[in-house]
């Protein structure tokens, strides 16, 4: 028992270490942006308190702008409930994608886990997961260190975020070049280019045609499919159909 | 706007957080059939993608193509850095600095 603590503390004290330095440039990109928000909540008639409460009980971005939008114009609560969805609803792909990397955990991990899946602690996680050497804890870390640095800054934005000049450091390109790097480490195979190409190309033409953000939920899946099926035609596995 | 912004908040949360729990909860408790496997393969490359290209080429509301973004001709560079380095952290700096100078020049 003695032992399986003090194990279970180092393994923690290197999780914080390995997740706090994996979360950095997320972390520089959510300042930028957290502040930017809190700026545009505040001067929809959001209290700093309010703010505060909307990025803990909602944490996602892009539906926090269009919801302080939607408020200001006075929207009522199902057309920003049902968009709020509809812009999240894209997590459903990620999540599927790390469920292979957090297995045997308990519920109340697992979920706790499941509340700090974002864009970028994704794309972070996953790269990583697929290199090896990390584990729930460090991902928890990601996720709930990025996660406190949102919410403070998009408070910190509602209360003085008027004062700090746009565009300070390039922060604004932070979480850009981030997924460009973190793209570039999916390209382990060709299939991996295609895809991405694929994608990319799907979702700027879904982008131009349908409003919102479902573009990334549609490009991804279609693309998604067709290098399933390009790697079935070029490994010709004999399978048969059906459960094992 | 004031009056109601705790109940849209809430709401806002529960239709937010269903769709990250989810799939944790029910495709980590049995095992996954390989198509799946291999089709997850795909998701982070497809995902980064598809959150990348749009929003450095395109703009404005509504949207349409834009050329002329320092967003699109900051991505160059970068992607050759992070090609050749493959370091997260020196790739999101220079990008910074090169995005922080484009802005500058441009005015």
């Amino acid at each position: 028992m003695i032992s399986d603590d003090s194990d279970a503390k180092s393994d923690w004290k290197k999780a914080i270490r390995d997740g706090l330095a994996a979360a950095g440039p997320i972390c520089l990109g959510y300042i930028a942006i957290g502040l930017a928000f809190g700026v545009i909540a505040h001067k929809t008639g959001f209290s700093p308190c309010e703010i505060g409460l909307m990025s803990l009980i909602v944490y996602a971005g892009s539906s926090q702008f269009i919801a302080a939008a939607m408020f200001g114009a006075d929207a009522g609560f199902f057309p920003i409930v049902l968009t709020t969805f509809s812009i999240n609803l894209r997590h459903l792909l990620m999540s599927s994608s790390l469920s292979r990397y957090v297995r045997n955990l308990t519920v109340g991990r697992l979920s706790l886990f499941a509340y700090g899946v974002t864009d970028e602690s994704f794309a972070v996680n996953m790269s990583r997961f697929q290199g090896g050497k990390w584990g729930w804890r460090q991902a928890l870390i990601v996720n709930h260190s990025t996660n406190l640095t949102w919410i403070v800054s998009t408070v910190a934005g509602g209360i003085g975020g008027q004062f700090i000049p746009k565009g300070a450091f390039g922060l604004d390109y932070a979480l850009m070049a981030m997924f460009i790097c973190l793209l570039v480490f999916q390209f382990r195979r060709i299939e991996q280019i295609l895809v991405s190409l694929i994608s990319g190309v799907l979702a700027v033409i879904f982008c131009l045609i349908i409003p919102g953000n479902s573009y990334i939920l549609i490009a991804a899946v279609i693309s998604a499919s067709i290098g399933l099926l390009l790697r079935k035609r070029t490994r010709r596995r004999c399978e048969i159909g059906g459960n094992p | 706007m004031k009056g109601a912004v705790i109940p849209v908040i809430i709401g806002m949360g529960i239709v937010t957080y269903i769709p990250r729990w989810l799939p944790l909860f029910l495709l980590t408790r049995h095992p996954l059939p390989p198509w799946l496997i291999d089709w997850l393969d795909f998701i982070p490359a497809a995902i980064l993608s598809a959150l990348i290209l749009p929003a450095i080429v395109t703009g404005g509301e509504p949207r349409h193509l834009e050329w002329a973004k320092p967003d699109l001709w900051v991505a160059f560079p970068t992607l050759i850095i992070a090609l050749i380095t493959k370091s997260l952290a020196g790739t999101v700096v220079t990008g910074m600095a090169l995005y922080w100078l484009a802005v500058h020049v441009y005015g």
